[in-house]
This record gives C-alpha cells, structure tokens and sequence, in this order.
C-alpha cells in the first residue's frame, strides 16, 4: 500500500506495509542509514527520531502512526553538523563506536527543546532509554550541558 | 515494484554515491556498490596523490593520505595509526586525512600491512615501530629526493611540517612525493624515541568524531548494493543443534520473499569461523524477511546439549573443586599441604556467569558474488578475516575477493562478528540467490549465536603467617569452554590469579577445563575481567584476616615491583582511600595487569539500609608505559569502566536447557546512564622502555573495587555477579 512520509522536510512516497516499522522504512526504502537499528523492542534507542518534535523509537512505531507528521532523523537536524547538540558533541569527543550516538543525540536535541538548563537528573531520566556500549555517558551527560549553554548563548546573541 | 517505489529507489542511489572513497585510491571501483563505506566527510572526494609506500600519499596540494589496514571500532584506530605516520614524517597534523586500506592489496601482496587484526589492545603497544617505520622511511626518501634534486648532501636536507629546506632551498614535500616513491634506501632510518616527539603525547581529537555525529559515517550494517536483498537467519538455539525440518510453504506467498534457504555446518569446518544449521529467509527487505523467519515453523534436534544448564555447570564445578586440576602455574614448596596444616586461613568460592559481546551494531556481513569478483562487507576486527572465510566458503581465489572496511558498531574481542559464521551466511545465500545479501541477525539472534566469554568457578584457599601475611595460596579454576577449547580456556583460566605481583611464597594454581556446547570466545580483558573480581576481592580478605590496611597490604606485597607500586601510590594520592567512613558508605580499591598495563581502581558507593546500591566514584590509575594520546587514552578507560561494571552489577547470562533464557536489552541487561558513576583517570606512566595497552585494563580493577567498598558499607562480602542480585540491606 503506498502512503507519504515527510522526511526531514521531504516528501517520500512510500510503497510498503503500513506496519512496518518507521525504522526499516527510513533505513531500507528511503535509504536514511543515519537512523540504526539496535534491538528491535524500543529498549536500546539507537532508532531514535523526532516525530513532530517528540522522541521516538522508530523500531517500534509504525509507518503509519507517522504519516501526515514532521519526522526528523539525524540527516536532518542540522544541514551541516551545526546544532548546538552536534557541536558539544565534537568539542567533547564523545562518540567511541559512534553507533548509538545518532539516537543519543537525536534525545538530547528533544530534551533541550523542552528543558533549556536541564539538571543531571533530568539528563539521566530523559536519556535512560538510549544505550551506549562503548560507556560514552559521562561525555553525553557533559556534552548536553554544553549544548544548554551554546542555545543559551545563541538566544542571547539574537 | 510500483513506480513510487522506484522512484524513491532512485533517489536514494542519487544521494548515497555521494558516500563512495577510499578504495579509490588504490584504482578500482566496486561494480554496483552505491554506497561504498569508507572515507565519508571530509574526506568524501579522495586525493589522489603520489604513493611513497603502502602507508600513504602525498597529493600536489601537500595532503596527505594515510591508509589504515586496521578497524575503527571506537578505540581509535583511524587517529593513532596517522598520529603515529605523522609524528615521523612531520607534517602538519591539518594537513592528515585518513582512509582505510585494501586489504586485497595486503592479502595478496604479502601482507604489507604486516598485522590488520585489532585484538589484544595491541596496536600502539606492539605495532608501533613498524608503523612509525613507514613514516620515518617516507620522510627520508623525501629528503634524499630533494637533496638528489637540489645537488647537496642529504645530510643538508632538513625535513619538518611538510617542508623539505637546505640553505635558501625550500620545498613542499608534494613537489617530491613522486620522486621520492621511487628512492630506494640503503639502510632505513631508525625511528624516533619519545624524548623526541612532537604529537604523540598530546591530547588529538579523534578524526572520527564529526563523521559520528551527522549520520554520515557509514556502518557495515549500512551497506547499500544495486539489487541487493535481505536475509534474516535463525540457527538452532542450542549450538551445534541440527535442522530436523522446515515448512517453507507456509511463508512462501509472503510479500516480498525470494527463497528460504538451509544452512548446514559443514564438518570440519566447525571451528571458530564456523557456520552453524539454519534457517535463512531472503527477502526484498530485512523487515519481510524477518517477520516471515519468525511464522516460519522449525523443528530442531538439539542433541544431549539441550540438557545442559548454569546449574548444572555450577554443580559440576562443587564437585571438580573437590578433586585436583592439572597444575598450571607452581611456585615454592608444597602449597597445598602448608594450606592444609595451617591455623589461620582463609576460603572462598567465587562465580562469573557467561557474558555476552552484544555490540550496538548487530551481527551482519553483506556479500555480492558474481563470476569475476567477489564483494563483502563484515564487521570483522581483523578485515583479513572475512576475506579469507569467503575464500573458503565459496572455493574462489583471494584474488578476486575484495573487503571494504567500514566503522563497527563495537567489537569488544568477539571479532565483530568475523568469528562467527555471518560472514559465510552471506557468501553462500548470494551464490544462492544470485544477488547481492545483506544478512543481519536480529538482536536476539545476535546474543544467542554469539561467542560468549566463558563462565568460571574458582576456589582459593591461603595460609596466614603470624605477621598476618600469606605464606601460601592455592587456586583451583573451572572453566566451561567450547570442546574445552585451549585458547579461550587454560590461557585465560588463571590469568590475574597465577599472574598476580603479590608476592606469596608457596603457590599451586590448578584449573578443569570443561568441554561444553556453548562456544567461547575472547571478550574485551580475557581472563582479567573475570579473575580481576576474583584475585583483587580475595586479596582484600587476605588482608583484612591479617588485620591489614588494604592499600598498605598491596604497597607491601609488591615491594619491589616498581610499575605497581608507581599506581598504588597514585591511587593513595587521588582518591584519598580509607576504611573508616560511615556504615552505609565505604571505598574498595584493586589493582590488576591486563595487556601489559597496570590499572588500579578506587570506587566510593553508598548502600542505603534497604540494600540499594550507588556508585558514586570510580578513580581510574593507569601504568601503560607510554601514552600516544592522553584523550583518547582517558575515553577508552572511561568506557572499560562502563563495560565491566555493566557485567558486574547488571549482567549474566543464564544457560537453561541448553540455550540462554537472556536473548534481548530487557532481559540481558547493560549500564544505562542513571547507572553510570563519576569516572577520573590519572596516568602514572613508568616511560621506561615497556608499553601496555589501553583499550582493555580499564576494566578488571572496577568490579572488585566496588565489591571491597560494598564490604566495608555493608560487612557483605559479594563474591559472585551480578552484584544486583544480592541482598545489600544492612542494619
């Protein structure tokens, strides 16, 4: 059955089952290999996208919960690798294996649209559904509140 | 295929060729490969440029290209290999872009790259000669070019950031990279030591780092063919089990499935790289291959080994510690009977289950075979590996197979799936299919067909002398191991216990190594992870029967050693250790050799009277000779802190029936971030002559300086794992 998605601004159309999930159909039928697959039952978050702004693990949502909706994947949060998140991410050197990273940093840019200072404990509880094997969390946690102030200061300059 | 469908199809093609480098460098192209893996941004456009030796190019804009033949997993690969080529062929390091090497050039063309594996936490400690070699050998021939160009002794010619310079004479090195190719030495240079270096030692950030954080670092599990399909596999979930039956029909008219293939071990060929019985559904999509696999019905013959269990091995070892092992290790006079006469002793028995790889990425190799060449992409740790499994597998000529390293998703000495019979999978459903596969285990499939490390019991009996310190020590280790596989058994049975600096008199380690189904395999601190638990908790309670401080304990069982004494120092120093905080809080220390190194660790926790748990610190003290990059060198230690203390507290794979009950995240559980404690890393580095590792040590000292802090928090001794499954109240 064909439906549209609108990818990072884009229109795809889409000829699939519309239970596969979001994952598969980003990674496999638009070709968007930003987004990983990790575990398949939303316990790793290695999948995580925006879906009209709000986390969400893309292995266990369905395609068709997310037509007519903005979905954001890695390939689209910043044309460049300027957002703020991104940034604190290089200036901390925190990917090891880089593999869950796109999802760790695809929740932390949906935590600080929400949170603009957010305290350590908020960090754990909003990044608590995203694994890291490699053990990069004291960087991710740092890198999040670098990525606060680098908002702040952008806000400020404007 | 409807025309929307196409159309998206193309899209994707036109967007992912972007992605294509690296090999292209070396002259060929991959036929139909649309999204080659290596190089991305900024290094998507390859230079060309002139090759001095297989290491490197020189092109007209002064860039230099460094090939590296080893995997970046995460530990650095990429940035250590071109810091080590740089800092003697001393260019700027702006200047240094890095690729991946064909490894069909180094198969074939005598191994020129020497070693590609990255096991071992080797590269830097064990590689770093021949690979500064290949600097400091380029960077002479440039001399020698320019001084052969300009009619002056060579001797004249200075060369430093990428400039060759005698008297009023100056040069880029590009205006003699050609010549340069073809000097031929007489003898080669030495390399540099390190009172001499101008980048190793500082803290680099790693070249990986902005492709890690936009998408665009392609992953072996991102590979993307013209005509390429998907597999979904499922192997008998008992090892070694056989495929009794399959009823194909019943998922045959599903959407999208091209074939449903078996998949039979091949006798003899069944040893670490084997391929297990199985079931392979090939799909249009990974999405319709899996779900079909799982309506799929299989009937499987799991043999004697759908008996076995964790229990039962835990009963195997209660009754192995009674009898004696073959001796391993043995030093001083008569141990066990001074064991046995003494009046003060001290007895333990210690435990650690199964652990699994469970790397981020999933276990996946696509294969694209046709009559001319043969295609693959593997997440292997050694990219040689899968090049020489496809050889085999398929019967062709390693000529005509070519591997194209992309990142891995994590390794952690499983092989990244090289050792696993993934990449085979590959290779023998595209000769069946005729079109290039992708294979990806699902993660259930990814633990339970994994090669796990070993589980281990260990009984240790000492003898206190009247100063309160040990005359002698007995160890008896049992190991279940793969067909009681040598490697992954003896060698690492008693590592860290036969291997500890304390110096004990009379000693007699004795292990059993046990035959079983569940195939083993290295896994990130072989043995050390395990023993580290086991040696650093026992000597704590060698100390305290002795009525001794446990720090001074350790300073004073390896007076002498001065690589050890150096870190027990430190770890004194940093992190202000002592014995007498509050009930409820306490500090553990430990200190283990791992790969060379010595790591010590200090851990601070808190344990409420309920029970509950809280890392709140972990010093990390490290001795590794020498350290090429202080950042990446604190990242890794950061991580193995992470890795082995997950094991401790939360992990454990439990064998019931023959095959693991834990199979996914929600039943195998890792460290999380709410979980993760404070972690300092402190270099006390000997720089005396020797190297040790880095990836690995930061791991053994962990879990049992967390169990020492919870004995004196709790007065609980906590001598298996995982931690999380003892009761920690106190009252």
């Amino acid at each position: 059955m064909a439906f549209t998605l609108k990818i990072n601004g884009a229109s795809y159309d889409v000829d699939s089952e519309p239970e596969t999930p979001l994952l598969w159909i980003l990674r496999d039928d638009i070709g968007l290999t930003g987004t990983k697959f990790g575990c398949g039952i939303a316990q790793c978050g290695v999948c995580t996208v925006h879906v009209d702004g709000q986390p969400v693990k893309s292995c266990a949502a369905t395609a068709a919960s997310a037509v007519g909706r903005e979905i954001t994947t890695i390939e689209g949060l910043s044309p460049d690798a300027s957002h703020p998140v991104q940034r604190a991410w290089i200036e901390h050197s925190v990917p090891q294996c880089g593999y869950c990273h796109s999802g760790q940093i695809m929740a932390a840019a949906a935590l600080l649209d929400r949170s603009a200072d957010p305290t350590d404990s908020e960090i754990d509880a909003a990044m608590a559904g995203n694994l890291c094997r490699c053990g990069t969390y004291l960087r991710i946690r740092k890198a999040i509140h670098r990525a606060a102030e680098l908002m702040r200061d952008a806000g400020e300059a404007e | 295929m409807s025309p929307a469908r196409e159309l998206v199809t193309r899209r994707t093609v036109i967007r992912t060729m972007v992605g294509a480098g690296g090999g292209l460098l070396l002259g060929f192209r991959v036929p139909g490969a649309v999204a080659a893996v290596v190089a991305p941004r900024p290094w998507t456009t390859p230079t060309d440029g002139a090759e001095i030796n297989a290491w490197l190019t020189i092109d007209t804009a002064g860039t230099v290209t460094i090939r590296v033949p080893h995997t970046e997993q995460g530990q650095g690969a990429l940035t250590s290999v071109s810091m080590l080529v740089a800092e003697e062929l001393d260019v700027p390091w702006a200047d240094v872009r890095a690729v991946f090497a064909d490894i069909n050039r180094h198969v074939n063309r005598g191994r020129e790259y020497v070693v590609t594996s990255t096991h071992g936490s080797q590269l830097v400690r064990r590689q770093h000669p021949h690979i500064m070699q290949a600097g400091a050998s380029a960077r002479e021939r440039l001399r020698a070019a320019a001084a052969r160009a300009w009619g002056v002794p060579v001797t004249d010619v200075t060369a430093r950031q990428g400039v060759l310079s005698a008297g009023e004479r100056r040069a880029s090195y590009a205006g003699f990279a050609t010549a340069a190719a073809s000097i031929e030495l007489g003898q080669e240079p030495r390399i540099k030591s390190p009172g001499e270096w101008w980048l190793l030692g500082r803290p680099v950030p790693r070249l990986d780092v902005p492709v890690k954080v936009d998408g665009s670092a392609k992953y072996t599990i991102d590979t993307r063919l013209d005509g390429m399909v998907y597999a979904a596999v499922r192997c008998c979930p008992v090892p070694w089990g056989r495929l009794k039956r399959f009823d194909a029909d019943a998922i045959r008219a599903r959407k999208g499935i091209i074939a449903v293939v078996p998949l039979e071990a091949v006798p003899g060929r069944t040893g670490a790289a084997d391929m297990q019985d199985g079931v392979a559904v090939v799909a249009d999509t990974w999405y319709r291959a899996k779900t079909a696999l799982d309506l799929l019905p299989v009937e499987w013959d799991t043999g004697p080994a759908g008996d076995t269990s964790s229990a039962g091995q835990a009963e195997t070892a209660a009754r192995l510690f009674e009898q004696n092992g073959e001796v391993s290790a043995e030093s001083g006079r008569d141990a066990a009977g001074i064991v046995a006469r003494a009046a003060r002793t001290v007895t333990a028995d210690y435990h650690r289950p199964y652990e699994t790889h469970a790397r981020m990425e999933p276990i996946n190799a696509t294969v694209s075979v046709t009559d001319t060449r043969v295609d693959v992409w593997s997440p292997a740790q050694d990219q040689s590996v899968p090049l020489e499994l496809v050889a085999d597998q398929l019967g062709r000529d390693p000529r005509d197979i070519h591997v194209h390293t992309a990142f891995i998703g994590g390794a952690f000495g499983g092989g990244g799936g090289g050792r696993t019979g993934v990449t085979r999978q590959a290779a023998e459903l595209s000769r069946r299919v005729g079109r290039p596969v992708k294979v990806i285990w699902s993660r259930e499939e990814d633990i339970m067909q994994d090669k796990q490390r070993p589980p281990v019991h260990i009984r240790l009996a000492a003898a206190l002398g009247d100063d309160g310190l040990p005359t002698a020590l007995v160890s008896r280790a049992v190991w279940f191991t793969h067909e009681g596989a040598k490697r992954h058994g003896p060698a690492t049975a008693d590592y860290s216990i036969s291997t500890m600096p304390y110096r004990i008199p009379n000693r007699r380690h004795e292990r059993h190594n046990v035959a079983a189904h569940v195939p083993t395999a290295t896994h990130r601190a072989p043995g050390a992870n395990q023993n580290g638990f086991v040696m650093e908790q026992f000597a704590d309670e060698m100390a305290l029967a002795g009525g001794r401080d446990p720090l001074e304990w350790r300073l004073e069982m390896t007076r002498g050693l001065e690589p050890w004494q150096r870190v027990l120092l430190k770890i004194g120093e940093v992190s202000g250790f002592r014995t007498d905080l509050p009930r409820g809080r306490g500090m553990g220390i430990a200190v283990v050799e791992d790969h060379d190194s010595i790591c010590g660790a200090c851990a601070t926790v808190s344990v409420s009277r309920r029970g509950q748990l809280t890392v709140e610190k972990v010093d990390i003290v490290i001795n590794s000779g020498y350290v090429i990059n202080p950042l990446n060198a604190a990242e890794q230690l950061e991580g193995s802190v992470c890795w082995e203390l997950s094991h401790a507290l939360y992990g454990g794979l439990e064998l019931r029936d023959g095959r693991f009950v834990n199979d996914n995240f929600d039943t195998y559980s890792l460290m999380r971030m709410n979980q993760m404690p404070e972690v300092d890393v402190h270099f006390a580095l000997s720089e005396d002559g020797w190297w040790g590792g880095i990836g690995e040590p930061g791991g053994p000292p962990t879990p049992p300086a967390v169990a020492n802090a919870i004995y004196f928090a709790t007065g609980k001794r906590i001598r298996s794992t995982p931690i999380a499954a003892h009761d920690l109240s106190w009252s």
